[in-house]
Formats: structure tokens, sequence, C-alpha cells
């Protein structure tokens, strides 16, 4: 029976245990177990009720639990961002995109682990140990939100949240074989997430397919007193339901589909393009003139963001304190304590962006160049109803292969950190192996467009007939 | 390359303590990611506005009503040194 409980979507359980052919306790008991038995180091915390936590009659979600990166908080729970700054610390509040799950059915099964204040692409930058990639256990799963594409992808949890600022969410998912939605910027509030990059930072859904995305992000959006950036979307999140492409207009662009691709990734690109015309999009290339300049202001606007926002980890409120004898040893040996190498250096690199004599040269700059790529996207709008790109250049990399080099780990989020410099809603689908690895495929839309989207990659998931199983029972 | 001043400078701005070894690595790695975040200083932005929030949103504005807040002994259930009434630190007047 668990294994039939496990070949299910998230949305199929929450079908069955509407019409009964489901026991809810029975599911929660199922992942709970599996959870408990973790073996990639995927989860942080794993919820102790024996029994599944009792949600609302009707309620949408209908008692399917969910898995949520360390980042957010939770009342009472460990939520440390994967920080040793914030190991064991139990907020007194809970997130408002937990909140809303919780109310919509989802109860909490578990946390995931994360990159470090979701600064890096592979999860080993966390203060808790590396995640492994459920595909080969000697690879990373890429990341911020690694822990989450993990557990979903391994059947650790029916499905999870994450939070993606440069690409934490696409890039883990596409490295995992699993679906991945950033949202437009202000669907899903953002408080009670630890902050990395204000202006940048989006929580959105992991789940095995696109109808499970749809449905989860349906029960995470709307706009919320207290984050004042927070929007309503102006139409509610609909379940896809489109199985072709015809009249949809797909643009390619080229500085994000050539160089710096690897081969295997950009042939499996290629491929699911061949299977768009085939569904009866037209596909076309086109330019993003400022894309390949987005990294440089992405790790400038980002690290000040954070260099701000980390200011509060000094110590006083909550988390470690390194003992002194005066106020600034104590913050400045705690911090050095509690932040790991990825973070002194993003702290380093924001402050000295945002420094006197530094500013126009470096945040200013950068933030005149997010206003050009936002135009390339405008421009863009006018002949295509998508842009679509590889979600990552290279397929999962071997742990260790590139924590040498900070600038070959950053040169991950090359595809999607231009759409996140631009606000702009984005999936990543399941797009095949290359080498035995899971890639995917990157469907950007104007802001709001989610439903678009979620239509499309649909359409093309069903064409594209990925397998995830593998993962799940290795 | 940043040098040591450099380096130490930005951290103390940063309130970062850094030991010998990072100092020099710090060093190293900012100036490798800076020579490759250099090259958006080839583009022409002189007329260019600068963005700082991609979705247009208008003033959002709330009535200022007293709303309840957190229990203090909530709020300071977490602090490593905490008082009845607040938050304990070491002395800042005894520094270097």
């Amino acid at each position: 029976m668990s294994d039939a409980i496990l070949d299910l979507t998230a949305a199929q359980a929450v079908a069955r245990i509407r019409s009964g052919e489901l026991d809810r306790a029975e599911l929660w008991t199922t992942y709970r177990e599996r959870a408990l038995a973790d073996e990639l180091n995927a989860l942080s915390w794993v919820s102790d009720e024996l029994s599944a936590p009792p949600v609302a009659d009707e309620s949408p979600l209908a008692g399917v639990p969910v898995a949520v990166k360390d980042l957010f908080c939770t009342a009472g729970i460990p939520s440390q961002a994967g920080s040793k700054i914030l190991e064991g610390y139990r907020p007194p509040y809970t997130a408002t995109a937990v909140e809303r799950l919780t109310s919509a059915g989802a109860p909490l099964l578990a946390k995931t682990h994360q990159d470090e204040f979701a600064m890096g692409s592979s999860t080993e930058n966390c203060a808790f140990g590396p995640t492994l990639n459920p595909w080969d256990t000697t690879r990373v799963p890429g990341g911020s939100s690694g822990g989450s594409a993990a557990a979903v992808a391994a059947g650790l949890a029916p499905w999870a949240i994450g939070t993606d600022t440069g690409g934490s969410i696409r890039q883990p998912a596409a490295l995992c074989g699993i679906v991945g939605l950033k949202p437009t910027y202000g669907a899903v509030s953002r408080y009670g997430m630890i902050a990395f990059a204000s202006s940048l930072d989006q929580a959105g859904p992991f789940t095995r397919d696109v109808t499970d995305a749809a449905l989860l992000l349906s029960a995470m959006v709307g706009r919320d007193p207290c984050d004042s950036t927070s929007l309503g979307l102006p139409e509610p999140v609909a379940l896809p339901s489109a199985t072709d492409l015809r009249g949809i207009r797909l643009g390619v662009p080229e500085e994000l589909t050539g160089e710096g691709i690897e081969p295997g990734v950009l042939k499996a690109f290629e491929a699911t393009l061949e299977l768009a015309r085939e569904l009866g999009a037209t596909v076309e290339p086109t330019r993003l003139p400022h894309a390949p300049h987005a990294l440089a202001a992405y790790y400038l606007i980002a690290p000040a963001e954070a260099s701000s926002n980390l200011a509060r980890f000094d110590g006083v409120r909550y988390g470690l304190r390194e003992p002194a004898s005066d106020l600034l040893g104590m913050y400045t040996a705690t911090r050095e304590a509690g932040f790991g190498d990825e973070v002194k250096r993003r702290v380093m690199l924001g402050t000295y962006a945002l420094s006197s004599g530094y500013y126009d040269a470096y945040y200013g700059k950068a933030q005149k160049v997010r206003t050009k790529i936002a135009e390339d996207f405008d421009r863009a709008w006018a002949d295509f109803d998508f842009i679509v790109t590889p979600t990552s250049p290279s397929g999962a990399f071997e742990l260790g292969a590139k924590t040498d080099d900070p600038w070959a780990m950053y040169l991950n989020d090359y595809c999607t950190v231009p759409v996140s410099l631009a606000g702009l809603p984005a999936i990543s689908i399941p797009n095949g192996l290359a080498d035995g690895l899971p890639t995917g495929f990157q469907m950007a839309g104007p802001a709001f467009s989610e439903n678009r989207i979620l239509d499309a990659a649909h359409a093309l998931e069903k064409a594209i007939g990925f397998d995830g199983s593998k993962a799940r029972r290795p | 390359m940043l040098s040591r001043d450099q380096v130490l400078h930005v951290a103390n701005l940063a309130r970062l303590g850094l030991s010998e070894e990072e100092i020099g690595r710090m060093g190293e790695e900012l100036s490798g990611v800076l020579d490759h975040i250099a090259k958006i200083g080839e583009l022409d932005l002189d007329d260019v506005a600068p963005t700082s929030h991609v979705i247009a949103l208008e003033n959002v504005l709330r009535a200022d009503e007293p709303r309840p807040s957190l229990p203090r002994d909530v709020v300071l259930a977490e602090a490593p040194d905490p008082t009845e009434t607040g938050f304990r630190v070491p002395s800042p007047g005894a520094g270097p």
C-alpha cells in the first residue's frame, strides 16, 4: 500500500482523500516514516506527531502534508536558515505562507536543509551538512532550496515550498527532476521568511508535476497586511488543462542558450523546442541584450541587500552569542563564529559595494542594469508569450566540485538571474536526462502570467513524459 | 586586488571578525568576483533610471490602529542573555 501511496501526485492524493479511497492518516504515516528515514540529509526537522494533525473538513489541500524550507519561521519549531548563528532557534510566530498552507489543509511534515541564508547553488553552504541528490548521492541537489527539491524528488514529502532569489527554486528543481515555480515578485507574502535580498526573495512550490504546483501555489498567494510589497494576483490560480500549444509564441534568447551551456543540457532543451513546435507553438530566436550583465548586477544587488538584512544577527535578541568584554567585540566575535564562508564573502562584498566612494560605481550601476534587463523583457513580450531557456547551464555536479571557485558556483544562476532581476514569474519543468542526470526547461512570462505559464508547462510536461520514479525508489 | 587595509575597513563596517587566514583569502576571493563584476562598467548607463522595485506599486497605506503585540516573555525567550525586562549586552564603552 505504501508503494501505491508513493505513486500518487499530491493532487491525486487530495482527490482520493475526498472520494474516500485514501485514508489521510495512512498518507501522513507513510510520508512521516519516509521522512524519518531520510538518508540524503534533506530534512532539518521532522514532525513528532504520530498521527495526522487535524484539518478542517472541505479544506482544499485535504490533509496532504508539506515540507518547508528551514528559513520559513515556524512557531516553536527550529527555523535556522541553514546557519550556525540560528542553530536551534524557535521563532515566536509562523510565516504567512506556511500559515496559509496549514489553514488550507497542508499540515507541516518537515523542515528542509538549505544553503546558509539561501546563499548558494548546491546546499553545500549549510551549517548542518550538505544535502545529497537522490539521482546520484555523490552529487549536489542544487540550491539554495536543495533540501526541499531532494525531499520531493525522493518521495520524503508529497510536495514542498522554498524560496527563489536568483534561481534557488528553479535550479534545484531542475537538478532533482521535479517542478519548481518562482511566482511574480509580491505574489506570496515574505512575512516570516528570514530575509536574504528583500527586493528579489520570493516563495514558491516544489512539486512532482505542474498540476501540483498550481494547487500548492493557489493556497500560498495573496495580499498580506504584514508585507507591504505583497500583491493580490489579478485572478485566482487555476489548475492547468491545456494539452497543446497552438498560438503560443516562444522566444529563445541567444544570450542564454549558447556558450556556457553544457552540450547534453542544450541537446535536451532543443529536443523540447521541437516538441513545442509539434504541439503548435512557434519558436523563434530573440535577444535579451543585457542578460549577459545580469549576473554581475545580481551579485552586487543581492549581497548589498543581504549585508543590510544580516545586520540583525548580532547576538543580542536571538541566536548565537560569543562572549566578549565590550559590545563591538561581542558583535564581531558572534558574527565571525556564527556565519559560514559564503555568508561572510557576501556580507563583505555587499558592504564594500555600498561603502562610501564605491556606491555609484557598483550598487548604483547595478540598479541601472536592472532597469535595462527589465526593458529587454518588456520588449520581448511584444513578440512572445514566453521566454524559454535551459534552467541551469549544467546537470547536478559532484560535491565539492565548485566550492573553491565562487564565480564558477555563481554561473549556475546564469539563466535564472535575469528573470529574477525583472521580478517575473518562471517555472522549471523536468526536461529529461543528460548523462543520466535530470535537466530543466525554464519558461518565463510577463508579471502575473502564472496561469498561462502553468497551462503551457502542463501541455509540454505531458509531451515530455518524464518519469521521476527512479529517484523515489533507490 | 583589495589590500589588507581595505579588507579590514570593510570587515569593520560589517561588524565581522575575520581570522588572519580569512583576511588573506577574502582579499583574493573578493577581488576575483569584482573582476567579473567590473564588466558592467562597459555599459553606457548615464541616462538610465535605477530600479529598486520591479513591480509598480502605489503607496501602501493603512489606518494607524494599535494591535496586540507579542508578550514580553515570548519576545525574550530566545535571547542569549535576557533580563526580566530586556536584552542584556556588554558595555559599549570598554572597547579598544
